[in-house]
């Protein structure tokens, strides 16, 4: 580990700006650590290539006076979930084997356009479906924190690969996708900020879709500044994707200082789960009391769908992907197993290049959305959907951000839970409604657990008002102070 | 016009409903850029998203929607100002995406009226329960090698109209009336060019039959991708035999698809309801309700051009063609205004006959459309004019034709070549039927007894006399006053 991998975005920015190490130098550090760390699993493609040549582009830009912005020459890594043209993309797949897209994501372009510098393709979970990062055809990622006795963690998912690699100084930044959490839970398993931005401030196109209708990129850092820089880099309106808000992108990082004097801050009383650790739900009522102290007033509200938001979850993701997954069939790229039929080969196909989490949520998909049972489970769940909506849009009549747990558990080992579903999809239960009602929503380091573990802390704002929600995110995150890092990186 | 069956326990009609496929005419597919030319080298018009590539997105050509909405205001339906966009799941190798995106629940138009011209003359209205959008498949080719299967994705992603019919049609010609009526609409319209053979309109046939008097609606089947007028009221005429067969020996018809295979003219089973897919219809996440606004949809009414029942009241009232007539020369755009350019500054009923009669009759032997005749609509009209000022007969008009048909030369130019112009100088016929007169006494005297039809056998005389060239009615004149001296 060297200085400049404990370097912030922001602090990178600024030694690039004064000339006090070169893109190359920068990006040079990272592929070392990002190689020093291989055990974390936390890559299925690294491309040093790539990021050195692109670290060059980058410093011959600073030389000439053309720097393209904050993330000009900063290294990134990018969830395997974001086609890259030329790069195998896998999302993590048995059946994508090979597939080399010929096309850029906008996403990872925007990026490119803005300077920053691929290190490599993140590890994830098969498809973005998991909580855990276990459920990868290339292995689970280990999380940089490790528990009682050296045990080894899970980083949480779906973008386990790139919560890893930023908690573990590999890059100062990764982009993920979060489509009931697996942005944020992540975050919040080790110790780093995760951000999903409002549906629709990110274009979906070229992403590899999980369900249509939740699926957000958005930015994991080590700073709430580094999150507002980096989702100012990445999002826009798009005319490729249709769901995408035709609306302009602000500075995200103005007022982030300003502080919450006056801000009104819900408490949902809704948001415990029984059985969470006791430490979760000090941290909650800490981080109310951090917010009071700097100004803020926090009142009380309810969302009185919240139980019903992850049964819901689970049935519309399922259902869109079992449509989203049905492109994978052995026809024109990745895996092809040959079968005496057409049919055949879709049987083997799939049958052979699905992991078994895959599987189990085709199967409920398709079975929510066949004749009979479509209106008990499809429509109930987006009515369910709707009302979950509408007690954000009320609560949001009488708040400007609401503050929940981000997860009921810290980071738990590799091999728990993995026998039982439900206990893993518990892992969402404070992330989804923020996800199933499309809004922007951020996880922040806040404190460690009895076996000093980190533990997040979740805010979420209206539609498109991630600048709202960022600054209380920053006052949340300074009054924190979380400066614990995981054993694995000093 | 009834259709009846004759069976062996009573008379038995028969219900049919069309699904009918319009491709709409657009530059690009429903939800890509790409091209949609018919023709084109195997897989060179596919985008990244016609092939279905991970994380790509669909995005609603405005311009397809547009037309869907022109051809609603056509059939004078409902439009829907909100409507959805569902997906259609079910695996096929030549349906990259796993799923057919087209609208279900939330067609953009809604009920509606097609006007049947039938043949005596009168109308019948046939309603339409519904138009929706949605993407045409690729296309499997089997043929090209003896163990493996192409697929051709040029057509993937295609924007369609679905049009359905109300099970208003009684007979295999209603249907065929329907179908070219509703031909003759899209193409008056622009929203889509008709042409069958290219795949660009085909039907799917429901078909049930009833015994005569009962109003029942028995288990239909349906025979998909039927696409000629011919092939549609070939599969009726079969589907209702059969049925009507299978009740009378005590079969019952089971709700199932067929196909028709048209080298045995005849209809098989593809499959029965019990192994139809579960489409699991569910709105397609990717996209957006269309939303269209009144005012939108006004814009568009106004560049709606005449259409074809309009057109032929205007034949009707404004230049006395017979309903029939009329109906004939509306059925096809370019007919109507072929007739409309010949018409014009000549007797319309002329115009008419010479239209549906000589020009039908040489350009059906030669195989022609209307659009390749060797004779444009402008000579036809000058050769109308020189009938109409007697420079020639109709008579010698009709070889006049022949000849522009075959040569594609003026009439007036053959006129003149040919020296047909018509001895309309009673001098001249004068001379001719003296003559006639002088070497024929017996006839005179046959004539003069009181056999008042002998004046055609002197007429004749006189025609063939002057090579066809005088003008009968002057010869029938002269022809009388000497005989009656």
């Amino acid at each position: 580990m060297s200085a400049l991998t404990n370097l912030t975005i922001a602090g990178a920015e600024k030694g690039l700006a004064a000339g006090d190490f070169s893109a190359q130098e920068l990006t040079t550090a990272h592929i070392e650590a990002m190689e020093a760390a291989r055990d974390l699993n936390a890559f299925i493609t690294e491309t040093p290539d790539i990021a050195l040549s692109r670290a060059k582009d980058s410093d011959a830009r600073r030389a000439s006076g053309a720097v393209l912005g904050a993330m000009d020459g900063i290294p990134i890594a990018v969830k395997d979930l974001f086609c890259t043209d030329g790069v195998l993309t896998t999302a993590a797949s048995h059946i994508l084997d090979g597939f080399t897209p010929p096309y850029e994501s906008t996403i990872t372009q925007n990026l490119r356009d803005a300077g920053a510098v691929m290190l490599g393709k993140t590890n994830l979970d098969e498809f973005a479906m998991g909580s855990a990062n276990v459920t990868s055809y290339y292995g689970p990622v280990k999380n940089p924190w490790t528990g009682k006795g050296g045990k080894d963690l899970v980083p949480g998912g779906s973008s386990g690969g790139s919560a890893s690699a930023v908690a573990a100084r590999i890059a100062p930044g990764a982009i993920g996708t979060d489509t009931g959490g697996s942005i944020r839970q992540p975050a919040s398993f080790t110790g780093i900020v995760g951000m999903k931005p409002t549906y629709g401030r990110c274009s979906r196109w070229g992403v590899v879709a999980f369900a249509s209708s939740l699926d957000q990129a958005g930015p994991l850092t080590r700073t709430v500044e580094d999150a507002a820089l980096m989702l100012g880099a990445m999002s826009g309106f798009d005319a490729k994707d249709s769901t995408s808000a035709p609306m302009d992108v602000p500075d995200f990082t103005a007022g982030l200082k300003d502080g919450v004097r006056g801000l009104k801050v819900g408490i949902p009383r809704e948001y415990t789960l029984d059985g969470m650790p006791a430490e979760i739900d000090a941290l909650w009522a800490q981080g109310r009391e951090w917010l009071e102290a700097q100004g803020a007033q926090c009142v009380e509200v309810s969302l009185p769908h919240t139980k019903y938001a992850l049964p819901a979850y689970y049935i519309v993701a399922p259902a869109e992907a079992s449509s989203n997954l049905a492109r994978y069939d052995g026809v024109r790229y990745g895996l092809r197993v040959a079968g005496e039929s057409l049919d055949d080969m879709y049987e083997a196909t799939r049958g052979e290049g699905f992991g078994e989490e895959v599987r189990r949520r085709v199967l409920i998909g398709t079975y929510v959305l066949s004749a009979g049972y479509y209106d008990a489970y499809y429509i109930k769940a987006q009515r369910v959907r709707t009302l979950i909506a509408g007690d954000f849009r009320k609560a949001f009549e009488d708040v400007d951000v609401l503050l929940t747990p981000t997860a009921p558990s810290a980071a738990f080992a590799i091999g728990e839970k993995m026998d039982d579903p439900v206990a893993m999809y518990l892992n969402d239960v404070f992330t989804v409604p923020a996800s199933m009602a499309g809004l922007p929503a951020i996880s922040l380091p806040a404190g460690l657990d009895g076996d000093g573990l980190p533990l997040g802390l979740h805010l979420i704002a209206k539609p498109f008002d991630e600048v709202t929600l960022f600054r209380a995110a920053f006052a949340l995150e300074d009054a924190a102070g979380f400066d614990a890092r995981p054993g694995g990186a000093s | 016009m009834s259709y009846i069956i004759e069976g062996e326990t009573g008379d038995w009609e028969v219900v049919i409903g069309l699904e009918v496929h319009a491709q709409i005419t657009s530059q690009a597919k429903l939800f890509s850029g790409s091209a949609t030319a018919f023709g084109a080298a195997p897989n060179t018009q596919v985008s990244l998203v016609d092939a279905a590539m991970p994380g790509m997105l669909p995005v609603i050509n405005e311009y397809c929607v547009q037309q869907a909405v022109k051809t609603g205001l056509g059939l004078k339906a409902q439009i829907n100002l909100h409507s959805v966009f569902e997906r259609k799941n079910y695996f096929y190798a030549d349906r990259p995406q796993g799923y057919q995106i087209a609208q279900y629940a939330e067609p953009i138009v809604g009920e509606g009226t097609v006007v049947l011209d039938m043949p005596d003359g009168s109308t019948r209205d046939i309603g339409i329960e519904r138009l929706h959008m949605e993407q045409d498949a690729g296309k499997s080719l089997h043929d090209q090698d003896p163990k493996r299967t192409f697929i051709d994705l040029n057509r993937s992603g295609v924007a369609l109209m679905e049009i359905v019919s109300k099970p208003d049609l009684r007979s295999p010609e209603d249907a065929g009336l329907f179908v070219r009526k509703l031909r003759a609409i899209v193409r008056y319209l622009g929203t889509c060019d008709g042409n069958m053979e290219e795949g660009s309109m085909r039907a799917d046939v429901n078909v049930s039959v009833r015994p005569v008097g009962s109003d029942e609606l028995r288990t239909r089947t349906e025979t998909k991708n039927v696409n000629s007028v011919r092939f549609i009221m070939q599969v009726i005429e079969h589907e209702a035999a059969r049925q009507v067969e299978a009740y009378e020996s005590g079969e019952e018809i089971v709700q199932e698809t067929r196909l028709y295979d048209a080298a045995r003219n005849e209809t098989r089973s593809m499959r029965s309801k019990e192994f139809a897919h579960d489409y699991r219809y569910f709105p397609d996440p990717d996209l957006l309700a269309v939303v269209l606004s009144e005012d939108e949809v006004e814009t568009i009414r106004k560049t709606l051009p005449e259409l074809p029942d309009e057109t032929k009241q205007r034949f009707i009232d404004e230049l006395g063609l017979t309903p029939y007539d009329a109906g004939v020369l509306v059925a096809d755009k370019e007919t109507a205004e072929f007739f409309e350019h010949a018409a014009s500054g000549n007797d319309a009923k002329t115009a008419a006959n010479w239209v549906t009669g000589n020009l039908f009759g040489a350009l059906n032997t030669a195989g022609l459309a209307i659009a390749d005749s060797p004779v444009s609509a402008d000579a036809l009209s000058q050769l109308l004019g020189l009938m109409a000022d007697d420079t020639i007969s109709g008579r010698i008009a009709k070889g006049v034709f022949e000849d522009m048909f075959e040569t594609g030369r003026s009439a007036k130019d053959i006129v003149k070549d040919k020296g047909l112009e018509q001895i309309t100088d009673s001098g001249e016929i004068e001379t001719a039927v003296d003559a006639v007169i002088t070497e024929n006494p017996d006839q005179v005297a046959d004539f003069q007894g009181g056999n008042e039809k002998a004046i055609g056998w002197f007429v004749g005389q006189v025609m063939k006399a002057t090579g066809g060239k005088a003008n009968p009615k002057l010869v029938n004149e002269l022809l009388r006053k000497k005989l009656a001296q």
